[in-house]
């Protein structure tokens, strides 16, 4: 791991772009922002070889900010742009920056089908619990009996857990982190950008405006804390019996495992046919000689016979 | 000269697939050459019809409207079609499946799918037959071609096969032009 | 036709199904990239370039839905892969939002619509034109469509390559319509031997990236394009936005964007344009109409010269930017012209729009909906009932 010198973060940051930022103040989404360049930093990959691709959201907003290769796409279609980009030119690693609504409800076919593709697609989920640009209307991760201005009596439907769907979909990288644990985030993120495969890390973001306002968390303080108190990393999570994992969520790698790659297959496909040509070429070759070799006998043999 | 077609009976008898032998022969000579078809969801049982259009000229409206000839696969499809037939058309139709009543149209009457049975074991050679008695019998395409348009289009498995029906076909159309009894 | 498709003698006619055409021509014009959703009736366009693409290291992928389909070739199209989609309907009704993502984003790519009837799942072997308007005024807010429309196999193939050319030419998707009935009959098609084929790529940046501008205007609004892993490092989104591609609120930057997509049509009006005007030299009557429908037309016509009637037909090609100019002038010296179409009316608003050139004009109409084709004879006969 390289060391991270100070303000690294700024090297990657559009400086021709208007700031300040859209987000609102107290937002996780800058702190996760800064974990993400600081992993691009160490992870050593070259600006010009990173596509970050968003959808519609407060997360949407991130690649204006970037000095990458950057596409802001339609509201959860990220994933999908993405898999275009991807599988058309793999040599480029290709992010996608997405929220709990754009990943969960609207694009939710395309994240369960990128997993289940297994293309090499690193895709950070910040989840809020909340559609927060909007207003603060409910999502698919808001949890059970929280308030939203969709949700004004309390959520009546149960949340998702976005890395047991995409660990079940099969993606090769599931993790989960949060904008409090910024050194396990960064770390977390690297170790998604070098996995070859579809890398799915949720990261879960405060957003004090619309989320926290509606469920008595009025400060971004208050809610980090929330996160440092109720996630629990892996390992001990583990070892815990199911009434002390109520509540509490579970951080850190989830899944890390070998699955082949949707692009490496495809060529594996193209070798396929390359191989052929080559052999049906080489046998063209040889029955040509073969050919040859018989009418030169044939000759011979007239010739002989003469 | 326009010659229209009309393939008519159920899904999977290979009405479709005797439209693309039939125009890929026609277009291959150099003939201006439509070919279109109407089926349902089901690829097996149901009505299926295939169009072959040929024509000297260029042919613009894409749809069969008057038929120089018809051939009925079931009895559904004669029911249905016949009265599409010209006055001077050519209505062929496997014998053993399908009754009709007197038309002004030529008709041959041919078992098909018996004569398949007979020869080869399986009914499904019985469409190649037929075309293969079409192309002889109206003298639209070459056996050459229609020889060629079978080593294209069908398996690989196949193609040996059908081959040996379609001379068979072929074979029909000279013995009942030369007024032998086909009907068996 | 089953046989090696990358080596078709290309000296003789070749017998192939109007889908097939559309695939070849896609391969022919330099297709990279495809990403779609199986649907009646254009399935076979998916299914000819799955067994192809591979053999050649192009990608093919069938995508989870529609709206991931043409997501996933403006993708494609963005690291410079000449990409493309097929569809039918219900399909292209969902592919709406990415193909104005496209549109805003100035993204060349092909979309391929075989029409069905419709609405909804409707009916999908049977052939409509029901979507004319649709590939006009699909997408919401005000945009740029070129749409082109052929009547046979072969034009199918030839619009094909038109229809990447343009996409890369004026940097925008392009929509490709063919009828149920164009998609799955068989003609005989004489393919250009790949030397001879006109073949048009987008215009690449020559400045260095920090000046780079991708929406750059210029005299022709059409600026060049970089692909992503170039070094241009540029950002696209949806939002409007400025010569960067900065999302902007500025009113002066958000008139120039909205001029900018409609002028690079308006402004080259002659070259999209293609109309067919056959027999309409002496024609004291008109038919107008497009796609299959003119096939129809075109039968109704000959037969009615034989009568000795002047009947001409004028079909366009082109059906958006419709033909305005062209329509007019053709439709000037004619009594009547009866606009025959399987809709309930798209175009013939359209041809009133353009064609206002008197108290004598008289238009009247052959509307047909009910999955079959306008025969020659619904033609003739509404003609005689007018005459």
């Amino acid at each position: 791991m390289k060391n991270i010198p100070q303000k690294v973060a700024h090297r990657y940051l559009r400086h021709d772009k208007k700031f300040p930022h859209v987000w609102c103040p107290g937002c996780g989404i800058g702190t996760i922002l800064g974990d993400f360049l600081r992993a691009v930093y160490s992870s050593g990959i070259k600006k010009d070889d990173i596509v970050m691709v968003s959808g519609i959201g407060c997360s949407g907003r991130m690649p204006v900010y970037v000095d990458f290769n950057t596409l802001h796409t339609t509201h959860g279609r990220a994933i999908a742009f993405a898999t275009g980009i991807k599988f058309s030119e793999p040599r480029l690693k290709v992010v996608v920056i997405t929220g709990d609504g754009d990943a969960a409800a609207i694009g939710g076919n395309h994240l369960i089908h990128a997993a289940r593709r297994n293309i090499d697609l690193t895709v950070i989920i910040i989840n809020n619990n909340i559609y927060g640009m909007t207003g603060g209307q409910a999502s698919p991760t808001t949890p059970l009996g929280d308030y939203a201005t969709t949700a004004p009596y309390g959520s009546i439907e149960p949340k998702f857990d976005l890395c047991d769907l995409a660990e079940s979909a099969g993606a090769s990288f599931v993790a989960r982190t949060t904008a409090y644990h910024t050194v396990e985030a960064r770390q977390i993120f690297e170790a998604a950008l070098n996995k070859k495969g579809c890398s799915v890390v949720e990261t879960i973001a405060q957003c004090p405006v619309s989320y926290g306002k509606m469920n008595n968390q009025t400060s971004a303080i208050e809610m980090l804390k929330w996160q440092k108190k109720h996630t629990i990393p892996v390992k001990q999570y583990r070892k815990l019996d199911t009434e002390k994992k109520q509540g509490k969520l579970v951080r850190g790698i989830l899944v890390d495992k070998d699955r082949k790659e949707f692009t490496a297959r495809y060529d594996e496909l193209v070798a396929q046919f390359n191989k052929k040509k080559d052999s049906s070429e080489s046998e063209k070759r040889s029955e040509e000689k073969k050919h040859d070799e018989t009418k030169e006998k044939a000759k011979k043999e007239k010739q002989e016979k003469k | 000269m326009k010659y229209q077609i009309r393939l008519s009976g159920s899904g999977g008898q290979g009405l479709i697939l005797n439209s693309i032998l039939l125009a890929e022969a026609a277009s291959k000579e150099g003939k201006n050459v439509l070919q279109s078809q109407a089926y349902g969801p089901a690829s097996r049982g149901g009505s299926s019809r295939a169009d072959v259009i040929i024509s000297d000229s260029e042919i613009y409206y894409p749809a069969a409207e008057h038929l120089e000839l018809l051939l009925c696969l079931t009895q559904k499809a004669a029911d249905k079609y016949i009265k599409l037939l010209k006055q001077e058309g050519i209505l062929i139709y496997d014998s053993e499946n399908i009754k009709i009543n007197p038309i002004s149209a030529e008709t041959i009457a041919i078992p098909f799918t018996q004569i398949a049975i007979d020869k080869f074991k399986t009914s499904l050679v019985s469409n190649i037959i037929a075309i293969s008695f079409i192309c002889t019998y109206t003298k639209l395409v070459s056996f050459k071609q229609l020889e060629k348009a079978i080593g294209n289009n069908v398996k690989e498995k196949f193609i040996e096969l059908d081959i040996k029906a379609a001379k068979l076909g072929a074979q029909l159309a000279r013995d009942y032009e030369n007024g032998k009894d086909i009907s068996s | 036709m089953s046989t090696d498709r990358a080596n078709i003698d290309r000296d003789k006619p070749v017998l192939l199904q109007g889908n097939e055409a559309v695939a070849l021509g896609a391969l022919d014009a330099g297709l990279e990239f495809f990403g779609g959703y199986p649907i009646t009736p254009s399935s076979e366009i998916a299914e000819i370039l799955s067994q192809e693409m591979p053999k050649s290291g192009n990608k093919f992928i069938q995508m989870e839905d529609e709206l991931s389909s043409m997501a996933s070739i403006i993708g494609a199209s963005l690291t410079g892969k000449k990409s493309m989609t097929a569809t039918s309907g219900p399909g292209f009704s969902l592919m709406q939002e990415n193909i104005g993502y496209g549109m805003m984003t100035e993204v060349p790519c092909v979309v391929v619509n075989v029409q069905r009837g419709g609405p909804s799942t409707g009916l999908p072997t049977k052939p409509s034109q029901g979507d004319l308007m649709q590939a006009r005024w699909g997408t919401h807010g005000d945009h740029p469509s070129i749409t082109l429309y052929p009547d046979s196999v072969q034009e199918a193939y030839e619009l094909t390559i038109r229809a990447f050319n343009l996409a890369e030419k004026y940097r925008t998707p392009v929509f490709l319509f063919l009828d149920e009935m164009i998609g799955h009959m068989r003609e005989s098609v004489h393919l250009p031997k790949k030397k001879d084929l006109e073949i048009i790529n987008r215009i690449n940046p020559t400045v260095p990236p920090e000046w780079y501008k991708h929406f750059k205007n210029n005299p022709k609004y059409i600026s060049p394009l970089a692909s992503y892993g170039q070094g241009y490092r540029f950002h696209v989104t949806g939002l409007t936005h400025d010569e960067k591609g900065f999302p902007t609120n500025k009113k002066e930057e958000i008139q120039a964007k909205m001029d900018k997509l409609k002028k690079k049509i308006t402004n080259n009006l002659d070259d999209l344009i293609q109309v067919e005007a056959f027999h309409m030299d002496d024609a004291e009557v008109a038919v107008f109409a497009a796609g299959l429908v003119a096939r129809s037309a075109k039968e109704a016509v000959i037969r009615a010269r034989e009568q000795n009637q002047k009947i001409g037909l004028v079909r366009p090609l082109t059906i958006w930017p419709f033909p305005d100019n062209e329509v007019e002038r053709m439709l000037s010296s004619t009594q009547m012209t009866l606009i025959a179409e399987m809709n309930q009316g798209q175009l013939i608003n359209e041809v009133k729009r353009v064609t206002y050139y008197g108290e004598h004009a008289k238009y009247i109409k052959l509307q047909r909906y009910d999955g079959t084709l306008i025969t020659p004879e619904d033609i003739l006969q509404r003609i005689s009932e007018v005459l």
